[in-house]
This record gives C-alpha cells, sequence and structure tokens, in this order.
C-alpha cells in the first residue's frame, strides 16, 4: 500500500483513543497477532491476544461475517459512472469470491437513483447473482422520492414498521434497521422522528448490555459536515439508547466515502459507494457526484467485510475497494493493509 | 388671433403629456393587475437554488431548472406547491397569482432552501 494511501486512510480515521498509538502502530501490532489484515476494536482495546488464541478461522461457533454495501445508484448514468450496473455487479463477485462466506448482505440505502420501478428490478436482477440470499435494506432518500417512498416499501417493507424500520437478532447479535431519510425538514438533516425514536427504546429495553448491538442506517447518525447535511437531527437520543451496551457498531452509508469514528464503545464507519464517488467534506462546491479518471474508478468504490468474533464479541470491519483483488493469503481480500508491507 | 394660437398649442401640449403619462401609467399598471406572461428563472447547480431569494410580481411564472446530476424537488414549505423529482435538465414551474412570501426547500436535500418573494 502506498505512502499516499495510508495518509488519505489516516485523515479519514477521527479519534485516536490517546493511548500513544497511532493508527500506524496499532496496526504494526496487529501484524505481530498474526493478522495484519483485520483490525478490531472493543471498547478501544485491541483485540489481537483474541486472534493469537483462536487462530484466524471463523467457524469457531458463533463466529460469522457479513457484508456491507451501499449506495448503488441504480439508474445513474452520467459521467462520474455511466454504467452503475456493471459497478456493483463487480462488488457482488467481489463478495462472492470472499473466502469466508458473508451469512448476508447489509444495504444501507440509495438502491437506486430515482425509486423508479425498472431501478428497483435491475437491482434485485444483479443480487439474485448474490450466494448470500438474505439481504437485508434500509432505504436512502433516492427511494424515497416515489410518494413517500411507497415503492420502496412494497418491495422491501415486510415485516417492517413506519417508513421501514426493524430489527432482527443473528446468532447473539442484535441487528436494527433504521429509517432517517423520510420526513425531512427545510433547512435539517437526516431524521429519525419521534416514533421510530420510541420503538427503538423500546426494542432496546431488557436487553442484556453484553449482546452486541450493530445499528444501520442510510444518513451518518454522527455529524460528519453539517454544510452537506451528512448528519442527523436527532440521532442524539437513538445514541442514548444504546449507550449501556458493551459493543454498538453503527453502518452507514449516503456520503459515498470511508469515514469512521469511535466514541467509547460505539464505533462508527460509512461505507464506499458501489456507484460514485464524492469528495471529502468541504472539498468542492457540493456534495456531488465526483469525477475521476476511468482507471481510478474501481479505486473509489468498494464493499465493507464486518466480522463478528464471539471471543470477544467485537466487530471488525474491513473495507476494500473493487480494484483490490483477494489474494489466497489474506482472510478478507485485501482489507486496509497487506501483509507484507506491515513490519513488526 | 396670436393670443389664441399661443394658447392652444400650449393646450395641446399639455394635453399630449397628459396621455403620454396616462399610457405609461396603465402599462405598469396592467403588469400589477393581470397575469400578464412574466417569468423568471431560478437555476438549481452544485446544490443551491440561484438566486437563493427571488423577488417578482404578482402574476409571474417561476420556473427552477435542474442543473446538477442529482435530482433535487421544489416544495414549499407552507404546502403551496411541491414538484415531481426532477432529473437534470428538468424543470418544475409556479406560477405565483398571491403576493406573499413563500419559502422552499429539496425534500431529498433539506439543507436546500430558498425563497420567493411576490410583491
Amino acid at each position: 500500500m502506498t505512502e499516499q494511501n495510508h495518509d488519505r486512510i489516516d485523515q479519514k480515521l477521527q479519534d485516536l483513543n490517546n493511548d500513544g498509538v497511532d493508527r500506524r502502530g496499532f496496526l504494526k501490532c496487529m501484524a505481530w497477532a498474526g493478522t495484519g489484515l483485520v483490525w478490531t476494536l472493543s471498547g478501544g482495546i485491541p483485540v489481537s491476544r483474541a486472534f493469537a488464541k483462536g487462530g484466524k478461522s471463523s467457524g469457531k461457533g458463533g463466529d460469522f461475517s457479513f457484508v456491507q454495501i451501499s449506495d448503488s445508484h441504480i439508474g445513474f448514468n452520467k459521467p462520474a459512472n455511466p454504467d452503475v450496473t456493471a459497478t456493483l455487479q463487480t462488488a457482488i463477485n467481489k463478495i462472492n469470491a470472499l473466502p469466508h462466506k458473508p451469512d448476508f448482505i447489509i444495504h444501507t440505502g440509495d438502491l437506486t437513483q430515482l425509486s423508479k420501478p425498472s431501478e428497483f428490478d435491475t437491482l434485485d436482477q444483479a443480487l439474485k447473482g448474490a450466494t448470500a440470499k438474505q439481504i437485508y435494506f434500509v432505504p436512502g432518500e433516492h427511494d424515497m422520492l416515489s410518494d413517500n417512498g411507497d415503492e420502496y416499501l412494497h418491495r422491501f417493507g415486510k415485516d417492517t414498521k413506519g417508513c421501514g424500520w426493524y430489527s432482527f437478532d443473528h446468532k447473539g447479535v442484535h441487528f436494527v434497521g433504521l429509517v432517517n431519510v423520510a420526513n425531512l425538514k427545510a433547512g435539517g438533516m437526516g431524521s429519525l422522528g419521534h416514533d421510530q425514536l420510541e420503538w427503538l427504546e423500546g426494542d432496546l429495553k431488557g436487553r442484556s448490555a453484553s449482546t452486541p448491538v450493530v445499528l444501520f442506517a442510510h444518513i451518518p447518525l454522527w455529524t460528519v459536515y453539517p454544510d452537506w447535511g451528512w448528519g442527523t437531527d436527532d440521532s442524539e437520543q437513538a445514541l442514548s439508547y444504546v449507550k449501556r451496551f458493551g459493543s454498538v457498531t453503527v453502518l452507514n452509508g449516503h456520503i459515498h466515502q470511508v469515514m469512521q469514528k469511535i466514541e467509547g464503545k460505539v464505533s462508527f464507519h460509512t461505507a464506499m459507494s458501489t456507484a460514485f464517488p464524492q469528495p471529502a467534506p468541504g472539498t468542492a462546491p457540493s456534495a456531488g457526484p465526483m469525477k475521476v479518471p476511468a482507471d481510478q474508478l474501481q479505486r473509489v468504490l468498494g464493499i465493507t467485510d464486518v466480522n463478528y468474533l464471539v471471543s470477544g464479541r467485537s466487530l471488525a470491519v474491513v473495507d476494500s475497494t473493487l480494484a483490490d483483488s483477494a489474494s489466497p493469503t489474506s482472510r478478507n481480500g485485501a482489507g486496509l493493509v497487506e501483509a507484507d508491507s506491515v513490519s513488526a | 388671433m396670436k393670443r389664441n394660437k399661443v394658447w392652444i398649442a400650449g393646450f395641446t401640449a399639455a394635453l399630449a403629456t397628459a396621455v403620454i403619462l396616462l399610457v405609461a401609467g396603465s402599462s405598469s399598471a396592467r403588469a400589477n393587475d393581470q397575469p400578464a406572461g412574466a417569468n423568471a428563472e431560478v437555476k438549481i447547480d452544485n446544490f443551491v437554488f440561484g438566486p437563493q431569494t427571488i423577488t417578482v410580481r404578482v402574476g409571474t411564472t417561476v420556473t427552477w431548472t435542474n442543473k446538477d446530476d442529482i435530482p433535487h424537488t421544489v416544495v414549499s414549505t407552507e404546502g403551496v406547491f411541491k414538484s415531481k423529482v426532477r432529473d437534470t435538465d428538468e424543470t418544475f414551474s409556479y406560477t405565483f397569482d398571491k403576493a406573499g412570501t413563500y419559502p422552499y426547500f429539496c425534500s431529498v436535500h433539506p439543507k436546500m432552501t430558498g425563497k420567493v418573494v411576490v410583491q
């Protein structure tokens, strides 16, 4: 991995644990642990010990992985990417080629560009090729463009409440899909709304604090950049409901770039898009699609592999671009770091 | 005799002036009283309504044109008008028949706000 890439990703990591170990130093520790490819955070404490003990392979009762993709924008056809269906297909092929099979896929919204039935159909068709058959969705604002999101709800609203929120459990981890793109108010950002917040409070009540929780929603649930609407006005209340849990992971999309933040036991992560990149906050006149040279496009689109380890009760989040190829020695594809470039 | 001619000339000049003023006056009255097909434009570019505040006369038709690569909407915060989603180069028009202030926003990107002032 180039120095340039290191620096770029370092800038995106918004929080350090104030323990004197910066990201590069942390990864060197991980290389010592025998991985170098997967970094895991559990309350800010590196879980390299878990890896050394349990070995690299999953299948150790309860360990599992899933993949997050986001912002496929089927129907978009402008210069930033004239064929978003093809890049989605590349992403699906990449998921199918992962050495360990993900249990399911989560799509964090903006499935389509204009909420058209034909766009949803094309997406369905492409996803049929994924070997992971279970796919969970939450809508983005582009999926709500037809009469309050009727088309989206008609297809994906089964067993959901309100504008499409829901929760489910998988191997001891509690997943909550939230909708923060409905009933948006002038001048505001994303919004969860009173009904959904009330439901969320009830949904989490009584669950053991040792249950790992994953929240997923389209717009970031932390304030990334308010000028561009990159945040959720009432997310503080939602986050107050998960404060007591030992491990919380928040997965979002919308901004078409990876950004991460850790606040106590809550890890926030936004995914790349499978369609087109957007500029870093404040680096362009607006948040619109960012054109890159055609041969660079695959490097700014990607998927996110999330691994849950029972031993650490933690989730390891690894982003890889469509340009990264899975190598036989790597566990999750290229991940953030190539093993041979990190020396102990 | 001479006095009569001077008087007639003066009267005619006054009359002509009065007619000119009356015609000039009535054309501005026409724009105020009837929807005379006046048009105004707002361009949507880089997630901004430009001009953000536009002031027009009663009866003006305002046309929004989306120049972005991303779809937008034009939605009155008071429920007065609401466009369908507008993709690149698509337009939305609304004729303002009543004086007043009409704040609006893009329901897809709610940080985008604008105002039409109708006088």
